[in-house]
């Protein structure tokens, strides 16, 4: 293996127009997203893109502990993302830091826009993402699995929310920054929206040119388009098989 | 904890908007006075109070030689803190941090370190054994809105008069902090599809959607960050960034006029 200089310098992020994993800079990684893992919650949604493993659970709408926290005119969401200790290359010390408040923060409000919170009073969401792995874009992979696990609880939403990051590297705009693209690149920027194109997430950090911006916005919302299909087909698939399920039984209950 | 506005102000003010105007009769892209008192703390590195409206903001800036992070063994390392005091506003309370006092500091943080307006390298007293550690810390002192832009000028203003302590440290003598860019934070927020920048708290608490975005010298973004439980347009963001960018070159002027 090829030694990696402290500031990736000398690495070239590209080689004969493919990126060090083989994908062009317009694609994001194999995205494979499994609904209803978790037997005692709500609603869940395991959702693996690239290196990334994340879990998300939702439970709720349920009375709010501790109860001042409670709303008398719609239902509050909490967003707890937590990475686990093994999840990354050094061992993370265990427990939330700044940087999980942070995230769980700006990852509550790109869920909240589309949830209809008015329709619980008094009562509370509760959206937990697990990062069990850690390759770049947990959050988004956190906001687009606990997306699926909201709708799997049968939370009503205006919409779903799909997540992607764009970013730049070798002042290459690319989609979905792996690892090594985030650590040495120029630039990254998570964002999350609706199908419809309404952006309820969006972050940035390195350096842009307001060309560059608008280039990288636009390929990151190319992205969660796709992101959005999948996130449908799973959904989709989960619940017709409960139905076929659902169809055997009632044959056997008329015979 | 947020503030609370009572619906018969809330609608005064959303009147007012639709009309083009705001309360204190600025235009919607229109920043109030500014004015920053430089090194009224002689017993920190530099420090900076900033008055934007009648919101007040210190922050002081601390170094010290530490350990570098084992990843960075050649770097300084800038800590980044703010302090939402409870007599900054009766919504403040004691105790920890809470999510929006670590967003603050992160922001403000993140402009300084994307900006690479501190040369990290040059921080290096002896490789992977000892750097200088760059503490800024915000301190809210009045918060009548947008506290997040007065943080950021006073924290690039408070490295602008820091002096490295070398000689308290026996490390040589003294001499100013190299600082190489100037980054800004500049704030919109979205209410009804009007956009207005520099928000005060009344005008805070009624948007949902706060939009930050920190530029460089050169125009470009270093930095930028979505709060509220709101959405936006994909043309809302690219309007906002326009004129922010601006803003935060008449912003830079005007700092560097002082």
């Amino acid at each position: 293996m090829k030694m990696i200089a402290m500031d990736g310098s000398n690495i070239s992020f590209f080689k004969e127009g493919l990126r060090l994993d083989g994908r062009r800079a317009d694609e994001f990684r194999p995205l494979k997203i499994e609904v209803g893992v978790l037997a005692r919650a709500d609603g869940s949604c395991y959702v693996e893109m690239g290196g990334n493993k994340v879990i998300a659970a939702v439970y709720g709408p349920r009375e709010v502990h501790p109860r001042h926290l409670q709303e008398a005119t719609r239902a509050i969401v909490r967003y707890r993302y937590n990475m686990a200790s093994f999840s990354v290359e050094e061992r993370k010390r265990p427990g939330p830091d700044r940087r999980s408040y942070e995230l769980s923060k700006v990852s509550r409000e790109a869920l909240e826009p589309v949830i209809f919170t008015s329709y619980y009073p008094r009562s509370v969401i509760d959206v937990f993402v697990e990062v069990l792995q850690a390759d770049a874009g947990t959050r988004t992979a956190g906001i687009n699995a606990a997306s699926v696990a909201l709708a799997d609880a049968g939370i009503p939403m205006k919409s779903m929310i799909s997540a992607c990051a764009a970013g730049k590297v070798a002042d290459t705009i690319v989609l979905d920054p792996m690892k090594e693209e985030d650590n040495f690149g120029q630039a990254d920027m998570p964002i999350a929206m609706t199908p419809t194109g309404q952006i309820t997430l969006l972050q940035m950090d390195g350096h842009l040119t307001k060309d560059e911006f608008q280039r990288a916005m636009e390929l990151a919302i190319k992205g969660c388009r796709d992101i959005y299909e999948i996130q449908r087909k799973s959904l989709i698939e989960k619940y017709n098989q409960l139905g076929s399920e659902l169809a055997v039984v009632q044959e056997a209950e008329v015979l | 904890m947020t503030n609370v506005i009572a619906e018969i102000k809330k609608d005064y003010l959303y009147n007012l908007f639709l009309k083009g105007e705001r309360a204190d009769g600025r235009a919607f892209d229109q920043y109030r006075e500014f004015s920053v008192e430089r090194n009224l703390i002689s017993k920190a590195e530099g420090s900076a109070l900033v008055k934007l409206g009648s919101s007040q903001v210190l922050v002081g800036v601390k170094m010290q030689p530490g350990e570098p992070f084992p990843d960075t063994p050649n770097r300084g390392v800038i800590i980044t803190n703010a302090e939402l005091v409870p007599l900054a506003s009766p919504v403040f309370e004691p105790g920890p941090p809470n999510e929006t006092g670590i967003e603050l500091a992160r922001l403000v943080d993140r402009g300084v370190r994307e900006s690479k307006a501190i040369d990290l390298e040059a921080l290096c007293i002896t490789p992977g054994k000892q750097v200088w550690i760059i503490f800024i810390d915000v301190h809210i002192l009045d918060d009548c809105g947008n506290i997040l832009d007065a943080a950021s000028i006073g924290a690039i203003a408070a490295l602008l008069t820091t002096k490295v302590p070398a000689s308290k440290f026996g490390l040589g003598e003294d001499y100013p902090l190299p600082v190489k860019d100037i980054p800004i934070a500049t704030t919109a927020i979205e209410f009804g599809d009007v956009i207005m920048f520099d928000p005060d708290s009344d005008e805070e608490s009624i948007a949902n959607t706060k939009l930050t975005v920190l530029s460089t010298a050169d125009g470009s973004i270093c930095g930028m960050q979505k709060s509220g439980t709101g959405v936006l347009r994909q043309e809302q963001i690219y309007r906002i960034v326009d004129i922010a960018c601006e803003k935060a070159k008449e912003i830079r002027e005007k700092f560097l006029e002082e």
